[in-house]
């Protein structure tokens, strides 16, 4: 079923009778030519890219939940492509292409919306290391523009420029940056999947990788074996989990990351806007909310909540900065839980295990990459080699020291 | 309309408000909707999609309908509960999301358009043309959506924050809460009693009732009289505890002066952080509204809103009121009602076994299907039967039965359980530790229930705290509770289920329809649930409507999760002291105000002040200044305030010993009485930091670190020594704000230090020896950061003040004076000295040059991991100096002439720059590939955000004296 | 949160840095090949459940603490001092 402004229209005078599922509910066969485990955003993107960019739809996706439940339905929404180290750039790059024709392509209006977003920086130093990425962006043939504070006071008339601990410099204004509503970028992936022959398969956790002689050979799940002749591992928050039924030991630590609704208010955000001396992110959703984000509560978890140590410097960063929002109420907050790698940088490669391919390691950054990672981890599977933009993010790039760490925190897992 | 006589109202305080510019009056103890409904008004808001008439549904913080802006003096607030903003003189409320009046809301047009509108059709259109999306539907969906409004103002209010700790946290004051807080109070226990509503008492004061064989408004009047009397018992109203965290920790937000004329210094609101060893959950019960045809006109009222607003408020919200509603409960409303004169129409009861005799129509077995009234309820159509039967009413009082407010014990994960015979959640025991649930909010709905589940939670906690208590229980009802499920009515037309979000019975089962058959997936699909009430008027029922269109139970189908905070919680209130420079704390130097006293601009240094530049007169930019302090420092002396870099003071037979193991190179055989420069790395082998250890004596030595990296250097020798050597003898604490110390330097340096000591010394290049200052004891170290003879001068943090100012005049009778960062950077740059801007934790010594630092003949932190193969070889930046003719900038990259410009062809990048006068040319220091192998190349810079282009020469980094002769002078 | 320090008692979160999983604690001896210390630095566990790390009293007594405690509860069994550690 293809959807339409007239579609809308004309089932709107019938009742909405006609609307069909946006997805099948097969039950699993015995084997496929490919299983993904994970159905969140980037396992979805992965079979859609399999079946569109390859041909290769004998494929299942197997999901223990419900499908875009996991971090791709908790998320700020932030896309942008805005990295400076080679190997990031490049894929954040083709990400950020892909993002902007997902509508037509999905058939799916995901509300990619590119209001532009701005870093903020407090310092000259600070200002140094922006322009270094700002550089690095344009030479990738992104987008970014130096703003001084006037320039981002003609943008964010609301900062707090006056009265701050830490006075405004100015910014990076990254134009094609922006947000999208983020559980349709995990529908539109799924619903386009499932057209193209995809099994969706939810309330299926998958119990144990099957390896005979180094082979992957298929999985165990609640729902019974499934055989498989390759098998992607694309589970971002229990990587460890599912990996360590390969034997494998991953560089990865769990972490909860929180973000932060409000109850919806007219516009009044029309950009995502960053501070640069604490953490917090804001942008304002089509229906109203505020959503925004600090950092991890910095301790390993799994419990997908938080506490208030880490709630309340959102909020005292979000005072300082911009005052105006104190009387929006924060109506609902949540916790995702986040592979936290050691350079902050995902994984997408092979393993030891000859027809098992791990994506991982996506710490907080995974929701933009959602196209891209599908994109590339497609090309890993079917052809067995990394894709041009993702050939740096390898699994043994901790131990030969090739790191991606844009952060420049170190090895520390909980840095990035 | 006002009844006499009831009410728990202050008739003797009138107090006069403004709502949509009109004025109305009411009395202390309102809330802004008794009062609007005590004045007949019924329509008080638009709904969020389809911009429908709303007036107020409950008395409570759940309210979806009833959301106003309450305009202060300097700024407004949205979505503000007509039923808990408190009235007071001079209140000036607004209705919101609505374009036009509130009467002739324009995009009420929406409405007509809802079939079009359903669940999630904005997934399946706006996509043609693409650029209209961004160009033209997204900005109209913006410009619609969205429900209250910020002024866009900064919010000047006053808010707080504060901790509390407790033996027994009580949360609601309802008759199990009260009870609770009573027997644990008496026990002795450190109680808190947080009560949301600015009364306590909780339904004790909507449905009366006795307790003991007292009037229960009375029974809470003696109970709040003992409490507040008992010094371990503290009592906290209008405080909304908002969620459950680890280990007994509770947010808590007090609404502090939002019931009061703003006044200066009067904070609105306060977010407590509440640590409680045993946590008591007596939250009540929410009652739930029933899904039937056109049932969000203003007059549909839930039928316990109704008797909250007879009973404490004396106020009737019509005056022809219809019940309807599955619980014999319910009918208390109906008779209390009739009881002050009102007139009832009729009952409806879907129970077909329900009692039917009243003093007035009963219809049992049957249901309202509809409802009519453009901007409030006129009238209502029922199903009995067959038949169909029109009443006339202006008031309809609904009940579907009640849910446990269990939201604090699903905080952390706690999944509720389906009671079948409640036809509710109720919280499974033990989901949050220490937290225990009980009376209605754990599915005892009797107000003996109430008292008895109450009482014995306390006893457990205070039993637990190894204290003994006996509080008699008073008697009450106990009557049972009994109830037919009724989520929602068949019949024409849209039926709500969400209010707030517009979600009707027809969007959940389109979910269904479309394959969006999880609860997770129906609520993200509708927004059901989403809405500032967070679903607490429609999750049950949604999820009830769900299960139904997708033939399962509701415990099959499962609920979405409760997340706090429970209510809204505003953003100044839980970043209270966030605002303006209270969000970082301030370090400022002893030289600070003498600094401020020359005019010197302070900038932000980490959490330091330091000064930029120390402006002359006739100077107009900080070049001015910064190019004659270079001059100043390289010709005669400078002097700048160093203090802020860590010291760290080791001591102890193994202190040379553990600085060889935290060192790249080797402090065991360090003199005394002389300084090292040393280079720290992390365990993955990459730079930590760098800096100068002087050895004070056999055992002793003061390290230095940089100014950003001391309390990560503190940590990271804390954790080594205690990780790895916890058996050596050493010992290390950080004397950072113990010792003011200057940095004097130039070639009149020596003179000016002799000038200050008692006895002069003759200290060599990289020399450290105690000396007298003016009767004080200091320390002077022979080391510098510019280049020039410098030396560094401490002293205990007292006199750092005085020796500054000191040292600044008598500089000036030299020639030289202070000098600030900005000349402190070029005169860095200028000798390549590094700072964090290179050494930005992705380098490694290699990089930097010092590779033949990292001894061979020791194991060192981050020695092995630094010899992993990535970081090695040509391939990688190295450190340069780069030289030009032209303006560069940090932060450009760098590229052969001659090449296209883009990532594959980068050659590397400028971390620093400065135009040197002492050179006379533009200077930077950058990382390029191979760089060591390239000195004397061109190579071109290309800052595209600042539109340079320049051809640059790649030189030694050190362009200053590079063989030092100026240092040993 | 809350976490329970042997020096000082019961403390707020927020005096406490968190480092890293118990690994830390396993320095490789000298000489050792990388893929040990790859091991150390970098691949964890990552347990869903109970486990041990590391947290610096920084805002209190400056020890390190190694914490057993459950990544999925956050509840917390033990505390011991780094430096005064059972093998």
């Amino acid at each position: 079923m293809r959807y339409s402004g007239l579609k809308v229209i004309t089932e709107g005078l019938f009742g909405n009778k006609g609307w069909k599922p946006a997805w099948r509910e097969p039950s699993p066969k015995a084997e496929y030519d490919m299983v993904i485990i994970g159905g969140g955003g980037h396992g979805l993107s992965t079979a859609y890219y399999l079946a569109r960019n390859h041909g290769i739809t004998n494929v299942a996706v197997l999901e223990k939940g419900y499908l875009g439940g996991g971090n791709v339905g908790r998320n700020t929404t932030i896309v942008r492509a805005n990295y400076f180290l080679p190997g990031n750039s490049e894929f954040y790059s083709h990400s950020l292409k892909l993002w902007e024709g997902l509508e037509s392509e999905l058939n799916y209006n995901v509300m990619h919306s590119q209001r532009g977003l701005i870093n903020l920086f407090h310092s000259d130093g600070q200002r140094d290391a922006f322009v270094r990425r700002g550089n690095a962006m344009i030479n990738q043939g992104d987008d970014a523009i130096l703003l001084d504070r006037e320039g981002v006071r003609e943008h964010l008339p609301y900062l707090d420029f006056d009265n701050t601990r830490f006075p405004i410099y100015g910014g990076l204004l990254h134009p094609r940056g922006g947000s999208a509503r983020h559980d349709a970028v995990a529908w539109g992936y799924a619903r386009g999947a499932d057209r193209r022959g995809v099994d969706l398969i939810q309330n299926c956790e998958v119990t144990g990788i099957d390896i005979e002689g180094g082979v992957v050979k298929g999985v165990q799940t609640t729902r019974g074996v499934i055989r498989a002749k390759k098998v992607g591992i694309v589970v971002a928050g229990r990587s460890s989990q599912v990996a360590a039924m390969a034997g494998m030991r991953l560089p990865i630590e769990s972490h909860i990351l929180q973000a932060f609704v409000t109850e919806g208010l007219k516009p009044v955000i029309n950009h995502v806007v960053s501070f640069g001396m604490g953490h917090f992110y804001i942008s304002q959703s089509d229906k109203g909310g505020l959503v925004f984000g600090g950092d991890l509560d910095f301790y390993a978890s799994y419990a997908a909540r938080g506490n208030l140590p880490m709630v309340e410097h959102v909020m005292e960063a979000g005072m300082t900065l911009m005052p105006m929002i104190g009387r929006a109420k924060v109506l609902r907050s949540w916790g995702g839980i986040m592979d936290m790698s050691p350079d902050g940088s995902p994984v997408i490669d092979r393993t030891h295990v000859e027809g098992l391919y791990l994506n991982c390691g996506w710490n907080y950054g995974g929701f933009k990459a959602v196209p891209a990672s599908g994109w590339c981890m497609a090309h890993l599977m079917a052809t067995g080699e990394p894709h041009e933009v993702a050939r740096k993010f390898r699994l043994d790039r901790f131990s030969t020291g090739h790191l991606l760490d844009e952060e420049g925190t170190g090895s520390q897992h909980n840095l990035h | 309309m006002r009844i006499d006589g009831k009410g728990l109202i202050d008739r003797t305080k009138p107090v006069r408000f403004r709502f949509d510019g009109k004025d109305y009056a009411g009395y202390k103890g309102d809330t802004l909707a008794s009062a609007l409904l005590a004045n007949d008004v019924r329509l008080v808001g638009r709904s969020f999609k389809y911009h429908r008439p709303r007036g107020v549904l409950t008395a409570g913080s759940e309210e979806p309908n009833a959301l106003v802006e309450v305009v202060g003096p300097s700024n407004q607030t949205p979505n503000v509960r007509a039923t808990m903003q408190e009235v007071f003189e001079g209140l000036v409320a607004q209705s919101q999301n609505r374009l036009g009046s509130l009467r002739f809301d324009l995009l009420a047009v929406n409405d007509y358009l809802s079939p079009f509108l359903s669940a999630g059709f904005y997934y399946k259109t706006f996509m043609w043309p693409r650029a209209f999306w961004e160009g033209l539907y997204e900005p109209i969906i913006r410009r619609a959506a969205g429900l209250g409004s910020l002024s866009g103002k900064h919010d000047e209010g006053t808010y707080e924050k504060a901790f509390a700790f407790c033996d027994v946290l009580v949360i609601g004051s309802g008759p199990s809460g009260l009870m609770a807080a009573l027997t644990a109070g008496r026990a002795g226990a450190d109680v808190i009693l947080c009560e949301e509503s600015h009364a306590l008492g909780g339904r004790l004061l909507s449905d009366g009732g006795t307790i003991g064989g007292m009037a229960a408004a009375d029974w809470v009047a003696s109970v709040v009289e003992e409490l507040q009397a008992l010094p371990n018992v503290r009592i906290m109203p209008r405080t909304t505890v908002t969620g459950a965290y680890d280990h007994g920790t509770y947010g808590a937000l007090e609404r502090v002066g939002l019931h009061k004329p703003a006044r200066p210094n009067l904070p609105r609101e306060c977010f407590w952080r509440i640590v409680a060893k045993h946590a008591v959950l007596a939250s009540g019960a929410l009652e739930r509204p029933v899904a039937f045809p056109d049932n969000d006109r203003p007059g549909i009222m839930l039928a316990s809103a109704v008797r909250t607003y007879l009973n404490r408020y004396g106020v009737v919200p019509g005056k022809r009121v219809t019940l309807f509603a599955n619980t014999d409960q319910a009918r208390a409303t109906a008779r209390e009602l009739m009881a002050a004169g009102v007139q009832v129409a009729a009952i409806i009861d879907p129970r077909p076994d329900a009692f039917s005799v009243e003093d007035c129509p009963v219809h049992v077995g049957a249901e309202v299907i509809g409802s009519r009234g453009r901007l409030g309820l006129s009238g209502i159509q029922v199903r009995k039967g067959s038949e169909v039967i029109e009443i006339e009413t202006d008031c309809l009082a609904m009940s579907g039965g009640w849910n446990p407010t269990i939201h604090l014990t699903c905080h952390m994960n706690g999944r509720p359980r389906w009671d079948e015979d409640l036809a509710a959640f109720v919280p499974m025991a033990g989901a949050v530790p220490g937290l225990v649930a009980v009376g209605a909010a754990n599915g005892s709905m009797s107000t003996h229930g109430a008292l008895a589940t109450g009482q014995a939670a306390a006893v457990q906690a205070v039993e637990a705290l190894g204290r003994k208590v006996q509080v008699p229980l008073p008697e009450a009802e106990d009557a049972p509770y009994r109830l037919k499920a009724l989520w929602a009515v068949e019949g024409k037309g849209r039926a709500w289920l969400d209010f707030a979000n517009d979600v009707t019975t027809k969007d959940v089962k389109l979910a269904a329809q479309e394959g969006f058959r999880s609860v997770e997936h129906m609520k993200r699909y509708t927004t059901q649930g989403m809405a500032p009430d967070q679903g607490k008027n429609s999750n049950v029922a949604a999820l009830a409507v769900l299960a139904d269109a997708t033939g399962r139970g509701i415990a099959e189908t499962g609920v979405t999760t409760f997340r706090p905070p429970y209510t809204p919680v505003s953003i100044a209130a839980m970043g209270a002291g966030g605002r303006a420079e209270g969000f970082a704390p301030q370090r400022f130097l002893t030289s600070d105000q003498a600094s401020r006293d020359r005019g010197a601009p302070m900038i932000e240094a980490g959490l330091w002040y330091r000064p930029s530049y120390f402006p002359k007169p006739g100077e107009t930019t900080w070049r001015d200044s910064c190019d004659r302090e270079v001059e100043m420092v390289r010709q005669a002396v400078g002097v700048t305030d160093v203090s802020t870099l860590g010291k760290i003071d080791i001591q102890g037979k193994d202190a040379g010993r553990f600085l060889d193991f935290v060192y790249t190179n080797t402090f065991s055989t360090l003199p005394v009485g002389r300084v090292r420069y040393g280079l720290m790395l992390r365990e993955d082998g990459l730079v930590l930091d760098d800096g100068t250890s002087a050895r004070l004596g056999d055992d002793h030595y003061l390290m230095t670190t940089t100014t950003a990296a001391a309390g990560l250097v503190m940590r990271h020798l804390d954790f080594v020594h205690q990780a790895f050597c916890a058996d050596w003898q050493v010992r290390f604490i950080s004397v950072t704000e113990s010792w003011a110390q200057f940095a004097v330097a130039g070639p009149k340096a020596r003179a000016l230090v002799n000038s200050f000591l008692e006895e002069p010394v003759d200290l060599p290049f990289m020399g450290v020896a105690p000396v007298r200052i003016g009767g004080v004891d200091g320390r002077l170290f022979r080391i510098s950061f510019s280049g020039e003879e410098g030396y560094e001068l401490a002293v205990p943090t007292r006199f750092g003040e005085a020796l500054f100012r000191d040292l600044v005049a008598r500089a000036e009778t030299m020639g030289g004076g202070p000098y600030g960062m900005e000349a402190l950077n070029v005169l860095r740059i200028e000798k390549g000295f590094i700072t964090h801007a290179e050494i930005h934790g992705r380098v490694t010594a290699h990089d930097i040059g010092m590779a033949k630092m990292v001894s061979a003949k020791k194991d060192c932190i981050g020695k092995a991991a630094a010899t992993r193969p990535g970081l090695w070889g040509p391939e990688r930046e190295q450190l340069v100096g780069l030289k030009a003719s032209a303006p560069i900038s940090a932060g450009a990259h760098l590229f052969v002439p001659g090449t296209e410009v883009h990532r594959e062809t980068d050659q590397g990048y400028v971390t620093s720059v400065c135009w040197s006068p002492t050179v006379g040319a533009w200077l930077g220091l950058g990382f390029l590939k191979d760089g060591r192998a390239r000195l004397g190349e061109k190579i071109r810079l290309v800052d595209h955000l600042r539109g340079l282009d320049v051809i640059c020469e790649v030189c030694n980094p050190v362009f200053h004296d590079p063989e030092g002769e100026k240092l040993r002078a | 949160m809350r976490l329970t320090c042997p020096l000082c008692g019961e403390r707020d979160r927020r005096e406490f840095y968190y480092y890293g999983a118990e690994d830390y604690l396993h320095r490789p001896s000298e000489g050792a090949p990388l893929a040990e210390w790859d091991n150390y630095l970098h691949l964890r566990d990552n347990p869903a459940g109970v486990t041990k790390d590391l947290w610096y009293h920084e805002a209190g007594c400056s020890q390190w603490l190694l914490v057993t405690r459950n990544t999925v509860t956050h509840e917390s069994s033990a505390v011991e001092l780094v430096a005064e550690r059972k093998a």
